[in-house]
């Protein structure tokens, strides 16, 4: 009697714990603190599932110095690198060959080998629109790239199509009907981390221009602050990405004491903050601009061209490639110097400097 | 094997089985005359029934089973009808409020929102009704009200949430969603919405009774079980007749801390802390968003927020050249 009682006293206590438990990760963890004691800054990270951040591949051949003529000079139809050393221009299509195109058709992914300078592949053009977008990633966008900088492999990794990208997502037939409607949330999806939050922040806020900030800058309710708790579940669904792209947790850039307030984040927040807006100019200027150049197979279901998110080139980890710079190997894709992108914040934040945010003692009238 | 045992637990007893005073004011009878069942008999009495449900009773459960249906069947259409994807999901699923676009309309469309009003509706209605058989029972056998006033605290708080705050804000947005995640969700957006939840004082004192409810419960639990051996569990005699397991409890309280409740304020202690729970939470709930809108924010100005050193990370949307 009592046997077979135990029995199922322990197969359930193995069931509970099975189902209470089985999303915990088990195994060392390494905390690093990264603010003020007391206030849970800290980066707990899994030993077991960092993600390791890929091989730099060795350059297809030294890089030869500059000088001597153009790729102006020496080829047709060149319309960004012209200034370029010819020597050079070759070195950078040896590097793209390596780092983009299948091995089994090599230049002939985006040249025709009978006239390389026809633009008759529609790669050849997109390739070329990249040129232009890496430059400007490289110059426009320093305050997100800092000196590291990107290149073609810092998305490609050796694809031809960058492995992660988004576009559009299958949205309900009909919003009429309950019928197969969760309302752009309430699934199971790696975008945000597996919680019920809405699962497509990409549209919103990386092609878009929505309002990421959802806490006022006043202690007291406001006409101009209508935020819905809603969009708060938007917003964290789109930090949620961030955090498992770059696998880092909230506290990497925020303290949890306020969320909002700018003089308790780390720098690493700054960094973010731009890297929105980087992929925003790059999905709106660059990517977006293609969208006629692109065969219907490589478009999303709803003929959308594919985008980059946070992950397209971080994968895991907080800087792409572990933080190694690899423009020095390609430095014509450092580009012209363009000027700085300028910070921007969307039509209500800009105009009301959170003054609490950013002097909260002077609030309390104390230090 | 001699050992000392209390009715609390170990002795069964077989006999005939009580069917209660009489019914004065029920349109029901009560239903079977009861029967013995030795395993619940191991965490309370073993005599099951005779049940009474009643007028309210029942139309509280069928709310109650219209509200549970109302739940399901919607998320089971959210996934298409599928009974696998409905298992596999199910902690993700949800039906949720109106979105912000449909402000405080009494009737949506269902499928924007409407199924979740009925939902709401008949949860409520059920909720209440059930209320109102807990206090019509309580009258009916000469008690007092006690268990009626401390569910209504729970029910008030279900209801502020749901209804009086979405109403205030003018928004069903602001009400949680049906589903497991997805409940949890709205609780960590609401807090991140409203400039941190934990700054809200009235959140603070929710938590004290909460935790004080527990830390009550387990102090008066293990002193009545450990004055067991004197008869401490016969509780309501040691209020009026004070025997040596009262005295012995008290004692042992001023010896460790210097004060002792009685027999019968433990008892007041239990009930305030659990109703005071769910009622300074739902003040907590009625303020956030009508009166303060960033709960930091409102702790900075009242000297309650902890400053820990500027990082002088300033926000890059207030630096010059941003566009206005």
């Amino acid at each position: 009697m009592t046997a077979p009682l135990v029995r199922i006293g322990i197969a359930s206590a193995a069931g509970a714990a099975l189902v209470t438990f089985g999303g915990c990760d088990l195994g060392h963890k390494q905390t690093t603190q990264t603010g003020y004691r007391g206030a849970g800054l800290d980066q707990i990270v899994d030993l077991k599932h960092i993600a390791k951040a890929s091989a730099i591949p060795a350059p297809p051949y030294p890089l030869p110095p500059d000088g001597g003529p153009t790729a102006g000079q020496s080829y047709q139809n060149v319309k960004v690198l012209g200034g370029v050393s010819k020597e050079r221009f070759d070195h950078l299509m040896a590097e793209i060959n390596q780092w983009v195109a299948p091995p089994a058709q090599g230049c002939n992914y985006c040249h025709n080998p009978e006239n390389m300078a026809s633009d008759e592949k529609y790669t050849k053009v997109v390739a070329r629109r990249m040129l232009q977008m890496t430059q400007a990633i490289n110059s426009r966008w320093v305050s997100h790239v800092k000196q590291t900088g990107v290149t073609c492999y810092t998305c490609h990794r050796g694809n031809a199509v960058p492995a992660n990208k988004w576009a559009l997502a299958e949205g309900t037939p009909d919003p009429d009907t309950i019928l197969g409607n969760k309302h752009g949330q309430n699934t199971p999806n790696a975008n945000v981390g597996y919680a019920s939050l809405p699962y497509d922040p990409f549209a919103d806020y990386l092609n878009g221009q929505h309002q990421i900030r959802v806490a006022g800058n006043s202690a007291f309710p406001s006409r101009d602050h209508k935020v819905s708790v809603k969009t708060a579940e938007s917003t964290y669904g789109l930090m949620m990405h961030i955090s498992s792209a770059l696998g880092v947790n909230c506290t990497y850039c925020h303290n949890s004491q306020s969320f909002r307030a700018w003089n308790l984040s780390r720098a690493q927040r700054g960094t973010a903050y731009y890297g929105i807006r980087m992929v925003r100019d790059i999905n709106e200027d660059y990517i977006g601009s293609l969208q006629s150049v692109f065969p219907a197979y490589r478009k999303g279901p709803h003929g959308d061209v594919y985008k980059v998110n946070c992950t397209t080139c971080h994968q895991g980890v907080s800087k792409p490639l572990g933080g190694i710079s690899m423009i020095a190997q390609a430095p014509a894709l450092k580009g012209p110097s363009l000027p700085p992108a300028e910070p921007e914040g969307g039509h209500a934040v800009a105009t009301a400097v959170p003054a609490a945010f950013n002097q909260p003692a002077a609030m309390t009238g104390k230090k | 094997m001699a050992r000392y045992q209390n009715m609390f637990t170990q002795v069964q007893l077989r006999g005939p089985l009580e069917a209660g005073p009489p019914l004065r004011d029920a349109g029901f009878a009560r239903s079977g005359r009861g029967s013995y069942y030795y395993w619940l008999g191991k965490i309370g009495a073993a005599q099951i029934g005779p049940i009474y449900l009643g007028t309210l009773g029942m139309a509280s459960l069928v709310f109650a089973f219209v509200a549970f249906e109302v739940i399901g069947l919607n998320m089971m259409a959210s996934v298409n009808w599928s009974p696998i994807q409905f298992v596999r999901q199910l902690p993700w699923l949800a039906l949720e409020p109106p979105g912000p676009e449909w402000g405080f309309t009494l009737f949506v469309p269902l499928a924007h929102g409407g199924w979740w009003q009925i939902a709401g509706f008949c949860m409520t209605t059920s909720l209440l009704l059930w209320w109102l058989r807990t206090f019509r029972r309580a009258r009916a056998l000469g008690m007092g009200t006690h268990v009626a006033w401390a569910f209504a605290a729970g029910i008030f708080l279900i209801i502020t949430l749901g209804f009086i705050r979405p109403l205030l804000m003018g928004s069903w947005a602001e009400a949680v969603p049906f589903g497991i995640f997805p409940h949890l969700d709205w609780t960590a957006a609401f807090s991140i919405r409203y400039g941190n939840l934990f700054y809200n004082p009235f959140h603070c004192l929710s938590n004290v009774f909460l935790y004080g409810s527990t830390l009550l419960f387990a102090m008066h639990g293990a002193t009545i079980l450990a004055v067991g051996r004197y008869g401490g569990e016969r509780e309501i005699e040691q209020i009026t007749d004070r025997g040596t397991a009262a005295e012995r409890a008290a004692l042992f309280w001023r010896w460790t801390m210097g004060f002792n409740a009685t027999m019968e304020s433990i008892h007041r202690w239990a009930w305030w802390f659990a109703v005071l729970t769910p009622l300074t939470g739902a003040i907590g709930i009625l303020l956030t968003g009508t009166v303060v809108d960033n709960w930091y924010l409102w702790a900075v100005l009242h000297h309650y927020a902890p400053g820990y050193p500027t990082t002088g990370i300033v926000d890059p949307a207030t630096l010059p050249g941003a566009p206005q």
